[in-house]
């Protein structure tokens, strides 16, 4: 089985401060991360290696300090990686990310799965699986949270919903994004840490890539953010005092007034 | 202080902090309390090729020497000395396989034990036999199809889940200190059986069991090393071994002082937290000298084995007595700066002090080996060059 | 086109380089440089206080504007019912197209979908329907297809949809058809008379930053929004409207997924996105065990039980329950936040609710920030207290 996993670098947000004195973003020492979700895609991609034999190959669309996460990707259990990375695609939406990618894809050899995580912690949005799905041409499920299995080139899925889970079929190939639920990722070996210091990570521009310029970066995107601001948060109430008995009533008399209970 | 690890070296410390922090922390207290080995964090171990570590290259290892084993068993020790010991054990056990073993012996083992697939223990100890080596009992007499061993040892780390054991018993015992040779026999040998795990004081996550032979018959081509060198191969083996239970003194030493100056970061008494207090101060600054100087001396004879020196008996003991000796005062006094806290089984530094004090009897009992010591200073009047 | 520093206005001040949300601006030789990744958002030629900074946009034509009428919502159902995030989207797609002064249109897939007719009295001016068994059941291909075509023909100018996991499966792959812009999980949509453009508005990093985004050249402009950020409501003047039934002609499309079983989870008592009181438990707590100390107070209040991710990741409660950025967005009258810190992916989950109340014993939690009552307080003590005090 041939198997991309599409990873991004981000910041690690979770650890994102604001100075409240200037309302800005506190991004001193702020590492670069592997996006969290795509590590569990990267896992299962390397798990249905382990499981049906084949190759795995991780491709990221970034700045050069992406290789990191590529090498990362290798030390976690990857085969190859590949670096997709001109000025030409910077500041790209969803759209032009997904059609970045897809004729990256196209160029290697024929593909069985293309796995990625349901979003990334910066963007948010969970659009590139759909959209990189509906440029290949291949079908797509979301959220998926077990492989069932994989045989004749058909595949079987968990898919998370609201309500609880879906079991769906599909045939190969297929663009799929996982969630949490689907893995542990596991933790680098020695060997692969070593490969990863060693291994060569192609570069990709877009003349390689054979892009229409006007389909990448800021050209190609169809989104533009026109402002960005720092939500303002209120407070809108009251800490309530006194002793921890008559704050309790308290609430409990503010409670019964409003006549939600 | 920096120790000038190179890149393999400093990787190989930061992946195994990363296991210790993520995989064995969450589990310790519960593994201390059910005493059941920890079967899974062997295999996240071997999934990261720990148990490479200690294998050469050719066996499928990554060909590091002693101090890379050290720096694995010192990691790990920080957060479990119990989990820590059953790594460590399965390098001592393969030992006698890499330092004396035939071609054949290796490739047929050394890959297994390097992928972790299967664990190794070394078996010397018995009921009449503990500082005093040469009082072991157990035999292997020849027979036509190979030895047949019978007898029981005691008090093994490993013992029941190892698959290979490295078992040291008399072939000739009229011919003395060349009365003994060392085995090699699996688990599944017929003859082979294991007597009731152990119930310790501490290191509870590792397993102690009797190994029961009667009549164990294992072929000719399972003995390590020649006939008659038993002895001589296990103190060798054991001068290799030490700076890495050394390594586990200096580990937990490093946990219990790391807890103890959380503590007293955060503990609130009479209006300040108690590492104000000089006499706390004063504590908490002689653990860390002791602990540093500790992973110094624990470094440096490690180095000198991988440097390859051909004596090294007198700082290998020197490492582990002194390391072990640090571990215990470090832990009881981590334990005095928690206070009545430190008491309790919710907090995980009695533990701590109850898996420090068998490094100062096992791998040699610190008063045996201050024997040792003492030999060599005669020997050369304490002159150095 | 793009960002340019006017060197001999720069005097190296760097008060731009906090602004810069992703952190592309550096000093080098006293002046400020930009690196690779810049999208014009200018936030740097704001915080500049020497003109320094000069953007230029693309020189976009402008939309012909009458080429594409109409704000469309995709009303999601379910198993013939129809979800309340399409009601929510009806009400706000009302007020967009009446400031458009164009008609609002419901766009409704499935098979014996019951009361069709609510989208009307909820503001829809049409509703494109297509009623087949075949589409009892969300399936990929044919939602996508349908809806490309209904587009294509009818040219709308917006089209919102929820950001359910229905939604956002699908939408994005009609985004892509029809090389359009799309934004996910929108907070606010808003039109600029001016241009006729939607100002999206949404969350980034992890809700720490939230961004407007517009779609300037292509249509539709298509945006999705969760469920419970906006409220529904019955508009005045309405109520009057046709419903067209489309054919689904589904032997022109090949449907590749099936669908072979689906499990419910039947741990939710009360439903939590349509619960009017949420009783909600966070790391605080300490063990998966106590949240049955939260189980009686919600069930001394009639209400459903929710938590942040903590819980969920230790597998003390399954995710079903989970409020938050990864987990599901609810606006109940009122969310009662036990043990719960207020990190910014909870509160992007719940900060909509009407009276929020936060018992934590760490009085900088930023819950407190959001909560119209708090309570500093080991809540082992304060829940049971509530509980003894409401059963009276």
């Amino acid at each position: 089985m041939n198997i991309v996993v599409c990873i991004k670098q981000v910041p690690g947000t979770t650890k994102v401060k604001i100075d409240t004195q200037t309302n800005t973003l506190i991004r001193q020492g702020i590492k670069n991360i592997v996006n969290p979700f795509d590590t569990y895609a990267l896992e299962e991609g390397v798990r249905i290696k382990e499981r049906y034999g084949g190759k795995v190959r991780a491709i990221s669309m970034g700045p050069p300090q992406a290789e990191e996460v590529l090498r990362e990707a290798i030390a976690l259990g990857a085969d190859e990686a590949i670096l997709l990375s001109d000025s030409a695609f910077a500041g790209a939406d969803t759209l032009a990310t997904s059609y970045t990618l897809a004729r990256a894809i196209d160029k290697l050899e024929r593909n069985d799965l293309i796995i990625c995580g349901r979003q990334t912690i910066d963007g948010d949005t969970g659009q590139v699986g759909p959209e990189l799905a509906e440029i290949l041409g291949v079908p797509f499920v979301a959220y998926v949270s077990r492989i069932e299995e994989i045989d004749n080139g058909y595949m079987r899925v968990q898919r998370m919903v609201e309500e609880g889970h879906e079991v769906i079929e599909l045939p190969l190939p297929t663009v799929i994004t996982v969630v949490k639920e689907i893995n542990i990722p596991r933790l680098p070996s020695l060997r692969g840490l070593a490969k990863s210091k060693s291994v060569t990570i192609p570069i990709w521009t877009a003349q390689e890539l054979g892009v229409d310029k006007n389909m990448v970066g800021l050209f190609g995107s169809a989104t533009r953010v026109i402002k960005v601001f720092f939500p303002q948060r209120v407070r809108r109430g009251e800490i309530l005092q006194g002793e921890l008995e008559s704050q309790v009533e308290s609430l409990a008399n503010k409670l019964r007034d409003t006549k939600i209970i | 202080m920096e120790y000038f690890l190179n890149e393999p070296q400093k990787a190989i410390k930061s992946l195994a902090r990363r296991i210790a922090e993520e995989k064995v922390l969450p589990v310790r207290a519960e593994l201390d309390e059910s005493e059941e080995f920890p079967w899974t964090i062997m295999k996240d171990l071997a999934d990261s090729d720990m148990f490479r570590v200690f294998i050469p290259e050719e066996y499928d290892g990554l060909g590091g020497g002693c101090l890379e084993l050290c720096l694995v068993i010192e990691e790990l020790s920080r957060v479990c000395a119990g989990i820590a010991i059953s790594y460590a054990a399965s390098a001592l056990g393969s030992f006698p396989l890499l330092d004396y073993g035939t071609e054949e012996q290796k490739r047929k083992y050394l890959p297994d034990i390097a992928s972790g697939k299967r664990l190794a223990a070394f078996a010397l100890t018995e009921a009449t036999a503990g500082s005093d080596a040469s009082a072991i009992k157990t035999t292997a007499s020849r027979e036509k199809e190979g030895y047949v061993i019978n007898g029981t040892k005691q008090f093994i780390t490993n013992g029941g889940e190892a698959e290979i054991y490295l078992v040291v018993a008399l072939t000739a015992k009229e011919k003395g200190a060349r009365g003994a040779s060392v085995f090699l026999v699996e688990k599944d040998m017929p003859g082979f059986s294991f007597g009731k795990k152990e119930r310790k004081m501490g290191i509870r996550a590792s397993s102690t069991r009797e190994l029961i032979f009667r009549n164990c018959l294992v072929p000719e081509e399972n003995m390590i090393g020649r006939e008659g060198m038993g002895f001589i191969m296990t103190m060798r083996l054991l001068d290799r071994s030490r700076p890495g239970v050394g390594a586990q003194a200096v580990g937990l030493a490093q946990g219990a002082l790391e807890a103890a100056v959380g503590y007293a970061r955060q503990r609130i008494q009479f209006g300040h937290p108690i590492i104000s207090f000089q006499a706390v101060q004063h504590m908490l600054a002689n653990m860390a000298i002791e602990v540093e100087a500790a992973r110094s001396l624990v470094y440096a004879v490690a180095r000198t084995i991988d440097s390859r020196a051909r004596n090294f008996t007198e700082e290998a003991a020197m490492a582990k007595v002194f390391a072990s000796d640090v571990a215990m005062r470090v832990t009881t006094d981590a334990v005095q700066i928690f206070g009545g806290a430190g008491y309790m089984r919710d907090y995980p530094i009695e533990k701590m002090m109850r898996d420090a004090k068998i490094i100062q009897i096992y791998e040699g009992t610190n008063q045996v080996l201050r024997d040792a010591i003492a030999f060599e200073l005669r020997k050369r009047k304490a002159m150095r060059e | 086109m793009g960002i340019q520093i006017d060197l001999d206005k720069c005097v190296g001040c760097g008060d731009c380089l906090p602004s810069c949300p992703f952190g592309l601006l550096e000093i080098v030789e006293e002046k400020v440089q930009v690196k690779e990744g810049c999208t014009l958002c200018g936030a740097c030629q704001e915080a500049c206080g020497y003109d320094a900074i000069l953007i230029t946009a693309v020189a976009e034509a402008p939309v012909v504007s009458n080429s594409h009428q109409g704000v469309w919502v995709f009303t999601e159902q379910r198993d013939g019912k129809l979800k309340g995030v399409a009601f929510e989207l009806l009400s706000k797609g009302r007020q967009l197209a009446d400031t458009l002064r164009t008609e609002l249109c419901a766009v409704c897939f499935g098979h014996n979908v019951s009361q069709v007719e609510q989208l009307i009295t909820y503001g829809a001016d049409k509703v494109y329907l297509i009623d087949s068994p075949a589409l009892a059941h969300f399936q990929e291909d044919l939602y996508t297809e349908k809806l490309v075509e209904l587009i294509q023909k009818y040219k709308p100018e917006v089209v919102i949809a929820g950001a359910t996991s229905l939604g956002r499966s699908f939408i994005p792959r009609v985004a892509a058809i029809l090389q359009t812009g799309l934004t996910a999980d929108c907070t606010g949509l808003e039109i600029d008379l001016d241009s006729r453009l939607l100002l999206q508005t949404r969350p980034t990093f992890g809700g720490n930053i939230m961004a407007t985004i517009i779609c300037q050249t292509r249509r539709p402009q298509m945006a999705t929004v969760r469920p419970r950020v906006f409220k529904k409501n019955i508009p005045a003047k309405g109520g009057k409207g046709q419903i067209i039934r489309v054919d689904l002609n589904k032997e022109r499309i090949t449907s590749r997924t099936k669908l072979l079983s689906f499990v419910e989870d039947l741990t939710e008592r009360v439903k939590l996105e349509e619960a009017d009181i949420i009783v909600s438990g966070g790391r605080g707590l300490g063990k998966a065990e106590n949240f049955q100390i939260l189980e009686e107070l919600a069930a001394v209040m009639g209400a459903a039980l929710g938590s942040s991710r903590p819980p969920v990741d230790d597998g003390w409660i399954p995710y079903s329950h989970q409020v938050g950025q990864t987990g599901k967005t609810v606006c109940p009258k009122l969310y009662i936040a036990c043990g719960i810190s207020g990190a910014f992916q909870h509160l992007a989950g719940m900060q909509t609710s009407d009276t929020i109340v936060a018992i934590n014993d760490d009085p900088s939690a930023l819950i407190f920030e959001v909560a119209t009552y708090g309570i500093v307080g080991d809540l082992f003590k304060v829940v049971p207290m509530l509980i003894e005090k409401l059963r009276r």
